[in-house]
């Protein structure tokens, strides 16, 4: 970068042949997309009522068409099927108006259908009363437009899957990323110190490194997951992150090894430049792309563990969802042959895992300098 | 080669001692108070003290460390807080169902993987190979969850070909009629990476001269690919094998706990899900101590397998 207007560094040829790649430009836009479904997602600019109930349990996809066995369920008022849904451009005021209206009705008029309807269930649901009460208006609101068919289906509870698969992807790629992120800089000043001073310290990280690869991976992961006993994106993200950093200290360390003695190092050193300047200012730089494909190795790992995490319940809490999180529900739906929560996970997941895999290897092979 | 060995020994002290750290720091420390997790949710604080004096927590950590040292060195790790079987009882009964589904796993796993491999190495860079490394990449890329969620769906519950789960008690009931479609589900799983990885090594020898000398000398292409090629990339094909070997002595959690087998796997997530603590910490130090054992013995058989390697 700072040589502009000069030959090109190894970054802007990096770059150059990574757009000349057309595998690696169109998986750098899926992965791009997928980024900002997760920002997006993750300031409520879409997808921030996933949790309402738009549609009767299990509603099957627009394409399959509504279920026959559930129609005796669906209210009356769903008939204009899945074109009600895409109307719903939602009045923020909508559950405020609803629940004035419902004072000053009484609360019976408008709902009594829905509410009879809840009747019956309420009877075999010990925790009705209380959910009816926790998600109060809401559900009595969402009740008048409940669809028969969404265009990929719903939950149990009635929620747009598409929606929950892209709050399930904020989630999976959010603690993906960041506990790559994590796991990267501890392996990278671990690595760096180790290769740069060698004798003890390089004896002590290397014996902490030989401690944590001693024990397998995923034991690793849940004896970290049963001490931290807590469900969060937090305690996730620091269980992948603690525990994955020893594949990139590896690599660090054996480039800082080869890089300290170079000329440009001693240079550094003679115009008095201090250990951690010519570790961090110097040397950094010319590894950093062992560093950023490692980044992206471990975020594809990372996310596949989240989802496995957060499978086995050791993972997001259950008022987050994760594809992780996603597949548990459908793990019992498949076998009442409601597929699709299942399918939209896979796909979406599948979709990222394979872009972001393919965009790793472009990255890899654009910053060798031995391609040239 | 027997002061190698030695050596090798004395080196694992040290790392030993740190996976016992480790654990200790965790279920000791970071894992909270044993006490409140055994007493449950409602006990008084007499309960709290009388159960802390008989795990002997109400003593220095010094104190605590020298009886976890202790417990491992006479493999008595008392008692499991959720269902009291001795876990060393726990560990040695796990073992045996964890063995019977990977141990047949790993072979078919790796002679179908590296039949595939040889074959589109031999075929590279025409549509066939191409076809089947994107294969590879987007069958790595859906999670090993949906295979077997959908796996054991589709054999086991809708055409009913295999058991859904369950386990036995006679050694051959349990290999042939409840492990093969676990065994098959994970040689699904394993099968697109291993196939990635084995074709690679092959392609690093394809091209070597001993090679082209085999084909001057008038060899056929099966000869080549078999007793040249192929015998000269199992080297690191059995360095990548001995890295899964540690992993025969957890088990596969995911397998286990799905078709319910009794195995280490499946007892350490059963563990983690109710905390307990020495279980998971007896299985962490001893499978730590295995894996570390396990290592030395692949470095042996290295050797033995390829006589340029110097054990130094």
């Amino acid at each position: 970068m700072s040589a502009a207007g000069q030959s090109a560094g190894l970054w802007q040829l990096a770059w150059r042949r990574l757009i000349a790649d057309r595998v690696a430009v169109v998986s750098m836009v899926v992965v791009g997309l997928f980024l900002l479904l997760m920002i997006a997602s993750g300031l409520n600019l879409i997808a921030a009522n996933w949790s309402e109930e738009v549609a009767v349990g299990y509603a099957p996809p627009s394409f399959v068409g509504a279920a026959k066995k559930t129609a005796a369920n669906a209210p009356r008022q769903a008939d204009n099927g899945p074109n009600a849904y895409p109307g719903t451009v939602k009045d923020p005021l909508a559950t405020e108006i609803a629940e004035l209206r419902r004072q000053l009705d009484g609360g019976v008029t408008t709902s009594s259908e829905a509410d009879l309807e809840l009747g019956d269930l309420k009877v075999v649901d010990p925790l009705a009363k209380e959910m009816a009460e926790i998600l109060g208006t809401t559900t009595v609101a969402a009740r008048h437009e409940l669809a028969d068919t969404l265009p990929f289906g719903a939950d149990k509870w009635g929620r747009d899957v598409i929606k929950k698969t892209v709050k399930g992807s904020e989630t999976s790629i959010f603690v993906g990323l960041t506990a790559a992120l994590l796991a990267t800089i501890i392996g990278t000043v671990l690595g760096a110190f180790a290769g740069y001073y060698g004798g003890r310290i390089d004896d002590f990280f290397n014996w902490f490194y030989n401690v944590f690869t001693a024990i397998p991976y995923m034991l690793l992961i849940l004896a970290i997951a049963a001490v931290l006993n807590q469900r969060g994106v937090t305690a996730v993200v620091l269980i992948l992150g603690l525990t994955g950093w020893t594949g990139i200290y590896r690599l660090v360390r054996a480039e800082y090894m080869k890089h300290k003695s170079r000329e440009y190092v001693q240079a550094a050193d003679a115009i008095g430049a201090s250990n951690r300047r010519r570790m961090f200012v110097h040397i950094f730089p010319n590894i950093s792309h062992v560093s950023l494909v490692q980044l992206s190795v471990n975020a594809v790992g990372f996310i596949k563990s989240e989802v496995i995490l957060s499978f086995l319940g050791f993972g997001v809490p259950v008022d987050k969802v994760s594809w992780g999180s996603m597949l548990n529900e459908a793990q019992n739906e498949l076998i009442l042959g409601y597929w699709w929560q299942l399918a939209a996970a896979t796909l979406a997941m599948a979709l990222l895992v394979t872009a972001f895999s393919m965009f790793t290897d472009a990255l890899r092979d654009a910053l060798d300098p031995k391609i040239k | 080669m027997s002061a190698y060995i030695l050596r090798r020994l004395w080196q694992m002290i040290p790392t030993m001692l740190g996976v016992v750290l480790l654990a200790f720091f965790l279920f000791n420390y970071v894992g909270g108070d044993p006490a409140y997790i055994l007493a449950g949710k409602i006990s008084s604080p007499e309960q709290i003290a009388s159960i802390r004096r008989q795990l002997g927590i109400d003593q220095p950590y010094y104190v605590q460390l020298w009886i976890f040292i202790q417990q491992i060195l006479t493999a008595d790790f008392g008692s499991s807080w959720a269902t009291n079987e001795p876990v060393s009882q726990i560990i040695i009964t796990r073992i045996g169902p964890s063995l019977t589904i990977l141990i047949p796993m790993l072979i078919i796993e790796t002679v179908l993987s590296v039949l595939i491999a040889v074959g589109v190495a031999y075929v590279r860079g025409s549509l066939t190979d191409r076809a089947v490394m994107i294969g590879c990449t987007v069958a790595m890329s859906v999670s090993l969850l949906v295979y077997i969620i959908v796996g054991q769906y589709v054999l086991a519950y809708q055409l009913g070909w295999f058991p859904v789960q369950g386990w036995g008690n006679s050694f051959l009931e349990n290999l042939f009629k409840y492990s093969p479609l676990p065994i098959l589900l994970g040689v699904a799983v394993g099968i697109a990476p291993n196939t990635r990885l084995y074709r690679t090594f092959i392609l690093d020898e394809i091209n070597q001269d001993y090679v082209r000398t085999a084909r001057a000398k008038g060899l056929s292409e099966n000869t080549v690919m078999l007793h040249h090629v192929l015998r000269n990339a199992l080297i690191p094909i059995i360095t990548n094998l001995m890295t899964y070997l540690p992993a025969l002595l957890v088990g596969d959690f995911l397998i286990e706990r799905f078709f319910s087998i009794p195995g280490i796997g499946r007892e350490v997530i059963l563990a983690v899900e109710r905390s307990d603590f020495p279980v998971i910490k007896a299985i962490t130090v001893y499978v730590a101590a295995a894996t570390m054992i396990v290592n030395l013995v692949a470095d042996l058989l290295y050797q033995a397998a390829d006589p340029r390697v110097q054990l130094k």
